[in-house]
Formats: structure tokens, C-alpha cells, sequence
């Protein structure tokens, strides 16, 4: 048996430039990309049944002279699903041209918004900025709470800040009598 | 018997499949067609185990090719087992899908190919299960994957084909890699029988088995979505409809978990990359649920909690002893089962509260206790509160640490435990938002006898009839009459917020009409029922996964012996090459 070094540069080369096509941001990119790796890969499961040899199974070559027809079975299956596949990445990207005339990996914008969120640490909250009656029962203010003119101010500055922000970290609607 | 009845959970479902190709304009017909099948695919299922558990591991040779050259069907423990929990869920998604199809009917899946597709999935995962050769194993992941790649993007809705986009090449990726493992298995032993590749490998150099064993992970560890190769599913499984993220989430996975369980103990038994292993599995479960903390919508959480917990399961292969094996597969069933159910309720929270986004959701709890119940016991199961299935599987996993002693085990033991109680906490965020806190949707926070009312005692100091809220309730700028009272502030204070929060909840829930709109401010926002047999198919779920409590008992027993099979693989080994004769 000669060993051949043709079969291991071509699948090492299908390898490299599959993975770097791979890596593109471009559907239509991605898809080469993945036609390589599965031809690259079609062609390691065959080679890795030995040397070519006469054809099998049909008996005109001896036993020990004949390829081994089960590698080609293999490759056989495997090059069906490969262009099975194929041709449903491309309607895919087809379709994502038709959607949003672009044919690139998509961003996940909800992870993007969940990383952009700022984290609120609870001992980082200012006492004198909550109403009065989400302060904790220890704050100074609450001590003394009569002073209306206080709470007053405290309480313009508050609808005044929060009026607009339709966030529901800022404080809860009461709870009390729903209303049902 | 045994070789009559094991081909049978394949074939169904393709026969079925075709069926309901072509009754594809009978929506009906359909629909009871494909119940059927997965009916019939259930009782086979059981009763492939109980022959299974029974009269030990069997292999049929399809086709009559004597042993090493056709392809073989192996049932043994571990197989029927999974065959059965995956059909139960399969089937408990199929009812549910059913009648989501019948409340809305069918406008995003115009071809009705919803069925058909989903039967080709479950003959695919049956193939997974029950393939005694590698490629078969490989032409199982392909059955299963190419219908999952149609069943989430079906419709083709912009998000799903973005999200399809990323789980498909990704998908591709790790079939590629498996292929090529195959090509390199076979080149270096000459054969892709598992129980042949047993004997075989072991002859190889240790060098040449770590590299097949470590190729064949990777394959199965993207499948399995093990850190740092999980990334792909928070980001693909949560725009698909929600019985195909129920599905995707309880059994895909679990079908990658289940080949390296098989890698692990029949093909490279010699435990080389057992520490590799014990580090993806810490690494899953804190990564994994340190980000289901941060998200914000019931779905993605769903879908963090999922990688995090792979890794228990990871974790007790790696172990490698038969305890670890043992609440390995106690807990793939499990959270088979666990997963499924919670993602079907996330699909009912939907059609309830009109989003999974925690920040839109409240009083649902209220709104419809029912649904409650259904999301709060398997949500405490899956954090592993103690009657529940969850403490049970993670309590063998934990105690099996212990066992196996060393540091390694010990630190995944410790993190085991954190990553139960990070759970209890990413769950308990859901329940008390969404359940829990006030309707969101409240259209009588309008007036000012209902804002009065709304408010109570404590917020509005004055008796009810505080003059001058209405201002602040319909402008909702924050505009304070200055010559007012301290009781007029108070109540137009609360009255700004409280608008802010309609109009803020106004949009998010897409049922309800904007509180300007009604009419009748007394007038309860018209909740869309949920329909029927959606509700009674997720009960019929949760009940399953409290009789997975109820029944740990003789569960845990079974997954034993399997572990006990699997530890010394000679059942399986004398099921392939002893009953070579049979052929159906």
C-alpha cells in the first residue's frame, strides 16, 4: 500500500477554508462555508476505508482487491442529508433576504438589552429619594413624619421625576383593595 | 417479542408521518392520526421496558445482516427508559400543540406540516435511542435535527429565521464533527458497531482513543449544550412556538446527554477525560444560571435554567461510578419531564398575560390561580424543594459526590447546591412578578374613587374623595396643583405613578384594551380564556412530573440497574452478539 498525501492536503485545505468561510457574517458566505466542510469531511470518511481498490460486492474483483463499499455507503448517506440541508439553508437565507434585506447572522437584541441593563445595588439607593413609605422603618424621616411640608416636597419631586418613566423598578401601584 | 416491538418506535412515526402528509387538508384527521401514532409509540414504549427491566438488554439486526455488518437495534435499560419519558412528553406537547392549533387555528402554519414533522422528531430521537452503530446514531441526530429545523422556523417570521439561522449552522457544525469522529473511528478500528468498537478501541494507543473520544464530545457537548459550547440555545429556543421550545427543551438535549452517557461508559469506559468533564459541568451550571438570573423574560430564564442544570447531569457521568450513573439518568428523566411541562406553562402565561416578559406581567396568580398552581409545582420541583422529583435526583447526584470523594467532586457538590438554590431564586423572580405582584392591567386605576379605592387607607390620609387626582391620572405629567392640600398631593401623587403604570402596562398586555379605552371603568379587562385541552394537556404534565415523586421509588431502582448494565457493559455486549438469530 502507497500512502497518498493528495487525499490528506485536499481535506485539510476544504477544512481550512470551510472554517474560514464559516466564520463570515454573511449567510450566503456561511453556506460555502459549510458545503466545504461536508466535502471535506465526505472525503475523510472515504478515505479512511483504505486504498482504492477494484469494485466490490458486484464479484468481478477478488475479496482482498476490492474498495471497501462500506465507507461509500457511508459517504453516500452523508452526502444526501449534506445536500438535503444545503438546500434548506438556502431557502433560509432566501428568506431572510426577503424578510430584512439582509443575509447576515442576525443579533439577538433581547441579550444585547439584558447586557445594556445597569445593575441597582440596594444599599446603593438613596433613602431620601424613595416615597416615604417605601423607606425602611429605621430612615430618620420616618421618625418624624408630621412635618407635612417635608413629605410635601419630597413628594413633588418625586411625580415630578418619575411621571414619565413607565418602569416598574421605580415603585409598585398600591396594592390594597384591587378593586375586585 | 422484544424483536417485533423495537423497531416499532422508529417506524411509527414514519408510517405516521406520511399518514398525515397526506391527510394534510383534514385538520382533524390529522391531528387524530398523529395522536394515535405517539399513543401506540407510548405503549410500545412501556412495554419495551418492562421487557427490558424484565429479561435484560436486546438487539435485533435489521435487515437480517449478520452482526458487524448490518445495522443493529439495541434496547436495554437505559434505552427503553428514555424512549418511554420521551414519548410521554412527546405526546403530552402533541395534545397541547392540538389545542393550540384548534383555539387559533392554523394561519402560521399555513402547510399544516406542524405534524408531520413533529412525528419524523420523535422517530428520530426513537432512532437516537435505540441506534447499536455509530452512524445510525448519526443518521438519528440528522432525522431529529432536520425536523427541528423546521419545526423552529416554522411560519418564517423574521425572528425565527434569525434565531433558526444561528441553531441550524450551529446544529451543522456538530454533525460535522460527529461524521468526521465516525470517518476517524472506522479508520482506525474498521467498524462503527458500538459493541464492537467497545473491544476494538480499547487496543488503540491511548493518544488516538483520547482524540476519537474527545471529537465524539464535542460533537455530543454542542447537542447537549455544555459550556462553553451552550451558547446557542437562550438564543435560538425562545422565539419558536411554544410547544416546539417545550419539546426542544426537554428532549434535544437530552438525546446529546444520552450519547455521551453511552460514549462514556460502552465505548471509552477507561474515564481519560472524567476531569474535562467534571469541569464543563461546573462550569455549566453556575455560568448557566448566573444567567438566568439576569434575563427578564420567562422563556429565556427557562432556557438558562436548562443549560444550568445539563450540568447535574454531566456532572454524574463524569463521576463514573454507578451511583453517579444512576442519579445521572434519575435526573435526564426528571427534567425531561420537568423542563417540558414548565415551558408549555410558559406558553399558557403567554395566551394569559399577552407576554413572557416579567417586567409586563402581574396578578396572575389572581387572574387565574389555576395557572398558578400549574407554574409554581414544577417550578419548586425544578429548584429542588424537597417531596419533588428534583430534590430526589439532585439529592443521589450530591450524595454520589460525596462517595466519590477527592476535591474536584466535593467543589461540584458544593456548586450542585448553590446552583439548586440560584434556581429557587430565578424561579421565585418569575413567581413574584408575574404571579404575584398587583395586576398590571388595571383599567380602573382611572378614576378617583377607584384610585382612592386603589389606594387605601394608608396612602391617601383623607377619607375616599380626595377632589383632585384626575389630573394627574389622565395627564400623567406630574402637574401638582400648588394651592392643594396635603391630602389632594398624596392623592395625586399616587395618581401620577399610578398612571404612569397604566399606560405602561397599557402596552404590554396585548389582550387587554388601553385603560383609556374603557368604557366602564368597573369593568374587569376581558381575559382571554385559556382554552381547554391546552390547560387539561399541561396538567396532565405537572401530574406526571408529581408522579415522577410519587413513583422515585421503583424509578431510581430502574435507573440502578441501568447504571449497573451500563457499568459493565456486558449485557450489552452479549445482547448484540448472543441473539444475533433474531431477526423480525
Amino acid at each position: 500500500m502507497t500512502p497518498t498525501v493528495v487525499l490528506p492536503v485536499i481535506i485539510g485545505g476544504l477544512y481550512a477554508a470551510g472554517v474560514y468561510l464559516l466564520l463570515d457574517r454573511s449567510l450566503t458566505r456561511v453556506l460555502l462555508g459549510f458545503l466545504l466542510l461536508g466535502n471535506a469531511t465526505n472525503l475523510l470518511v472515504l478515505s479512511s476505508g483504505g486504498p482504492a481498490g477494484g469494485p466490490p460486492i458486484i464479484g468481478v474483483t477478488e475479496p482482498g482487491e476490492m474498495s471497501d463499499p462500506l465507507t461509500q455507503a457511508l459517504v453516500l448517506t452523508a452526502i444526501v442529508i449534506t445536500f438535503g440541508i444545503a438546500a434548506f439553508l438556502l431557502a433560509m437565507i432566501y428568506r431572510s433576504w426577503r424578510l430584512v434585506r439582509q443575509e447576515v447572522v442576525g443579533v439577538d437584541e433581547e441579550d444585547r438589552r439584558v447586557a445594556r441593563r445597569e445593575g441597582i445595588h440596594a444599599d446603593e439607593l438613596d433613602p431620601d429619594d424613595l416615597a416615604p413609605e417605601d423607606r425602611s422603618a429605621a430612615h430618620a424621616d420616618s421618625l418624624h413624619s408630621s412635618s407635612l411640608e417635608g413629605d410635601r416636597a419630597a413628594e413633588h419631586a418625586l411625580a415630578e421625576r418619575y411621571a414619565g418613566i413607565p418602569s416598574d423598578d421605580v415603585d409598585l401601584p398600591p396594592t390594597r383593595g384591587a378593586a375586585r | 417479542m422484544i424483536s417485533v416491538l423495537t423497531p416499532l418506535p422508529v417506524l411509527l412515526p414514519l408510517l405516521g408521518a406520511a399518514g398525515a402528509l397526506l391527510v394534510g387538508r383534514h385538520p382533524w384527521t390529522q391531528r387524530t392520526l398523529s395522536i394515535l401514532v405517539l399513543s401506540a409509540v407510548l405503549t410500545v414504549s412501556v412495554l419495551l421496558l418492562l421487557l427490558a427491566d424484565a429479561g435484560g438488554a436486546a438487539a435485533i439486526s435489521v435487515g437480517g445482516w449478520p452482526v458487524p455488518l448490518g445495522i443493529v437495534l439495541v434496547v436495554d435499560r437505559l434505552s427503553a427508559l428514555m424512549l418511554v419519558v420521551a414519548t410521554t412528553v412527546g405526546l403530552g406537547v402533541l395534545v397541547f400543540a392540538v389545542g393550540q392549533g384548534s383555539a387559533d387555528g392554523d394561519e402560521e402554519t399555513p402547510l399544516s406540516i406542524f405534524h408531520p414533522t413533529f412525528l419524523v422528531l420523535m422517530a428520530g430521537v426513537a432512532n437516537a435511542f435505540l441506534a447499536g452503530d455509530l452512524f445510525n446514531l448519526y443518521v438519528g441526530f440528522e432525522i431529529l435535527l432536520t425536523a427541528s429545523y423546521v419545526l423552529l422556523t416554522l411560519g418564517g417570521s423574521a425572528p425565527r429565521i434569525r434565531a433558526g439561522i444561528t441553531y441550524i449552522v450551529v446544529s451543522l457544525m456538530s454533525s460535522l464533527i460527529f461524521l468526521a469522529a465516525i470517518g476517524l473511528v472506522y479508520a482506525a478500528t474498521g467498524t462503527v458497531n458500538m459493541a464492537q468498537l467497545a473491544g476494538r478501541l480499547a487496543e488503540l494507543p491511548a493518544g488516538i482513543q483520547v482524540l476519537l473520544q474527545s471529537m465524539l464530545l464535542i460533537a455530543f457537548a454542542i447537542k447537549a449544550a455544555i459550556f462553553p459550547l451552550s451558547a446557542w440555545l437562550p438564543d435560538s429556543y425562545p422565539t419558536a412556538p411554544a410547544p416546539v421550545t417545550a419539546v426542544f427543551a426537554g428532549l434535544l438535549t437530552k438525546v446529546g446527554v444520552y450519547a455521551i452517557i453511552r460514549t462514556q461508559t460502552l465505548l471509552f469506559p477507561t474515564g481519560a477525560l472524567d476531569d474535562v468533564l467534571m469541569w464543563a459541568a461546573l462550569a455549566t451550571m453556575l455560568i448557566g444560571i448566573l444567567g438566568a438570573i439576569a434575563q427578564t423574560d420567562i422563556r429565556r430564564i427557562l432556557s438558562f435554567t436548562l443549560v444550568s442544570h445539563i450540568g447535574y447531569m454531566v456532572f454524574g457521568i463524569a463521576l463514573a461510578t454507578a451511583a453517579g450513573l444512576a442519579g445521572a439518568i434519575f435526573y435526564v428523566v426528571h427534567h425531561i419531564a420537568i423542563q417540558t411541562t414548565l415551558f408549555l406553562v410558559a406558553g399558557l402565561v403567554e395566551r394569559q398575560g399577552g407576554s413572557t416578559a416579567i417586567d409586563r406581567l402581574g396578578g396572575l396568580a389572581k387572574a387565574s390561580p389555576l395557572l398558578a398552581v400549574l407554574f409554581f409545582v414544577p417550578a419548586m420541583n425544578l429548584a429542588g424543594i424537597p417531596p419533588f422529583s428534583g430534590f430526589i435526583g439532585k439529592l443521589g447526584l450530591l450524595q454520589a459526590g460525596v462517595q466519590g470523594g477527592g476535591w474536584l467532586p466535593l467543589t461540584l457538590v458544593a456548586a450542585g447546591a448553590v446552583t439548586s438554590l440560584l434556581t429557587l431564586l430565578a424561579v421565585s423572580r418569575v413567581w413574584t412578578r408575574a404571579f404575584w405582584r398587583p395586576p398590571t392591567q388595571s383599567p380602573v386605576l382611572d378614576t378617583d374613587q377607584a384610585a382612592a379605592d386603589e389606594a387605601g387607607p394608608d396612602l391617601v390620609p383623607e377619607p375616599v374623595g380626595a377632589p383632585a387626582s384626575g389630573d394627574g391620572a389622565t395627564g400623567g405629567d406630574g402637574r401638582l396643583p400648588n394651592g392643594a392640600t396635603a391630602a389632594d398631593d398624596a392623592g395625586s401623587r399616587a395618581a401620577a405613578r399610578r398612571a404612569a403604570w397604566a399606560r405602561h402596562t397599557a402596552v404590554a398586555t396585548a389582550s387587554t384594551p388601553p385603560a383609556d379605552q374603557m368604557g366602564d371603568p368597573r369593568v374587569e379587562p376581558p381575559l382571554r380564556p385559556l382554552p381547554s385541552v391546552m390547560v387539561a394537556s399541561t396538567a396532565a404534565m405537572v401530574a406526571v412530573t408529581v408522579a415522577l415523586t410519587a413513583l422515585a421509588g421503583p424509578l431510581y431502582e430502574i435507573a440502578d440497574r441501568a447504571a449497573e448494565d451500563l457499568r459493565g457493559r456486558g449485557p450489552y455486549l452479549e445482547a448484540v452478539f448472543g441473539d444475533v438469530g433474531e431477526t423480525p
